[in-house]
């Protein structure tokens, strides 16, 4: 019997084109159970496509995507209603309600997704906000009287309200100084441990992929060209990792290469 | 050789124009019909998820009093001023043939049948729709619509139903009102400009009024409030990325809302009274 852990998600062959344009072509990928793993890539290489490929927000052109060994690219709406009460995610802006209060931001999953009493949705609420190192008197405040670190915070707190299965993380330090980018990648492993999740990040900052991945996988051009242990990442053979992990601007990895969404 | 290459060379360039032509027509007819795909499949999913379960009162209340409430003193500013303007201007044209009584009926079947709806309409078409158009636009931007999405909320219950539901409940509402505050806007400048008697005026106007009348016009504004929110959701809801791409999808909401409600107004015209 193997000790090896069972895809949590899984994808093979995804690919996806706006208009003319191949962004993923063939991706495979797995996640195992209860692992951090991070996709690295340059801007526009299709990691947020292949992040919205998984989360429904796009519909894949072909390729599998499975979560928990159940195939999603066909599943019908209520399915797939189901299957997001699994997820969990942290926008890269933030992407926070602006007419709600922080703590109905933090409770809106659980009020409207869920059906759950809103006082009680509150105290839940309260909680998390305090989980990811904030006052409890920021509840009653508006996204917008939060810094744009507070703000990260809240989206994290929200993203783990409903103790999802299964957290995404996109590009979670971005647009964060480098103690505030810290706090929150800390906050993500204490979150993702306490959980027990499964979580998925995309990001360019390597800091962040040094503190919260298990595993790393490299996408160029559409496709998975490089995927190991962090601890592999330094020694990894692939002049292309070297390069982005390095950050040289010569290498296989060409100035031109991204997409336009 | 050379003669037949630049005969050739001459045809294609004959030919040019007329394919150029023909290829640019052939675009925007696709063009089209592609974008009254999108927009019947947007209908179709809308009228769908305001039928079927779950529903979000209170998103629908907000909406009821963003819509309703906060469109009444420019509805009613436009009904009262409409329906004084339609007294004088009908006086200075009917005296030239002693036809003064007429003013009253005038006032009334015009604010009752097409002015009230109608300017009703094109006023929130500027308030409503482009607030939601500008709403929803942003919310397309920042990601919140996929924040939606990831929290088991569907966007088209949670933003679009509420929004058309009050935007078609509300408009025959607020018409009602504008009905009543321009045919008093009549009555004002011809009582005490014009010089009218008061209970003949009245009394003109309660004759020349038939149910139909006010009836028509209620309905002609539910169609317009349904046109309005569906057109800013519709706008918001496809906005292309940053400023400009909401700023176009609050235009396109004004635009397109403002020329369907002239259309669907000589349509139902038409099935009215012709």
């Amino acid at each position: 019997m193997s000790d090896k852990p069972s895809a949590k998600i899984e994808l093979s062959g995804v690919n996806k084109s706006f208009g003319p344009k191949h962004v993923l072509t063939g991706v495979d990928l797995v996640v195992p159970e209860g692992k951090s793993v991070v996709v690295i890539g340059g801007s526009g290489t299709g990691k947020s496509v292949m992040l919205k490929c998984i989360l429904g927000l796009m519909n894949a052109d072909s390729g599998s995507i499975k979560v928990d060994g159940q195939e999603t690219t066909k599943m019908n709406p209520r399915e797939r209603d189901q299957m997001m009460r699994k997820f969990g995610m942290l926008f890269q802006g933030g992407a926070l309600f602006d007419s709600l209060k922080i703590w109905e931001n933090v409770a809106f999953g659980l009020v409207q997704g869920r059906g759950m009493n809103r006082n009680d949705a509150r105290d839940i609420a309260i909680e998390k906000i305090e989980a990811v190192g904030l006052r409890a008197e920021v509840a009653e405040l508006y996204p917008a009287e939060l810094s744009g670190g507070m703000q990260k915070r809240v989206s994290l707190a929200r993203a783990i309200a409903t103790k999802p299965e299964i957290i995404f993380f996109d590009e979670p330090t971005t647009g964060l100084d480098p103690i505030m980018a810290d706090v929150i990648n800390e906050l993500i492993v204490k979150c993702v441990h306490e959980l027990g999740a499964t979580a998925l990040s995309i990001t360019h900052d390597m800091g962040s992929v040094r503190k919260i991945a298990d595993e790393v996988a490299l996408i160029h051009d559409g496709g998975i060209i490089w995927h190991g242990p962090v601890d592999d990442l330094d020694n990894s053979g692939n002049a292309y990792v070297d390069q982005f992990i390095h950050g040289k601007a010569d290498g296989p990895i060409t100035k031109h290469a991204g997409h336009v969404k | 050789m050379t003669d037949l290459s630049a005969s050739n060379n001459n045809k294609s360039g004959l030919l040019a124009l007329p394919l150029d032509i023909c290829e640019g027509i052939g675009g925007a007819v696709l063009g089209f019909l592609a974008a009254v795909g999108r927009l019947s499949s947007f209908i179709g999913r809308s009228l769908l998820h305001i039928i079927v379960p779950p529903y979000f009162p209170a998103q629908l209340m907000r909406q009821i009093i963003d819509i309703g409430y906060y469109s009444l003193p420019v509805v009613g500013l436009t009904a009262l001023f409409t329906g004084m303007v339609l007294a004088l201007q009908s006086y200075t044209g009917f005296a030239r043939f002693n036809a003064e009584s007429a003013i009253a009926g005038v006032v009334v079947l015009s604010v009752t049948r097409e002015l009230a709806p109608v300017l009703a309409g094109l006023m929130v078409a500027g308030r409503v729709g482009a607030a939601i158009a500008a709403e929803i636009g942003t919310m397309r931007v920042t990601e919140q619509i996929d924040a939606l999405t990831t929290l088991s909320v569907n966007p088209f219950k949670y933003l679009i139903a509420p929004r058309v539901i009050a935007g078609t409940l509300m408009l025959p509402i607020l018409v009602f009102i504008g009905d009543i505050i321009g045919v008093f806007g009549g009555y004002v400048v011809a009582i005490y400009d014009l010089g009218f008697s008061p209970v003949s005026y009245l009394s003109q106007t309660w004759d020349i009024l038939e149910t139909m009348d006010i009836v028509s016009g209620l309905i002609k504004a539910g169609v317009f409030g349904f046109i309005v929110a569906l057109m800013g959701c519709y706008h918001g809801f496809n906005s292309a990325r940053g400023a400009q791409g909401v700023g176009a999808a609050t235009t396109n909401a004004v635009v397109s809302s403002s020329i369907l409600i002239l259309i669907f107004n000589y349509v139902l015209t038409q099935v009215f009274f012709s």
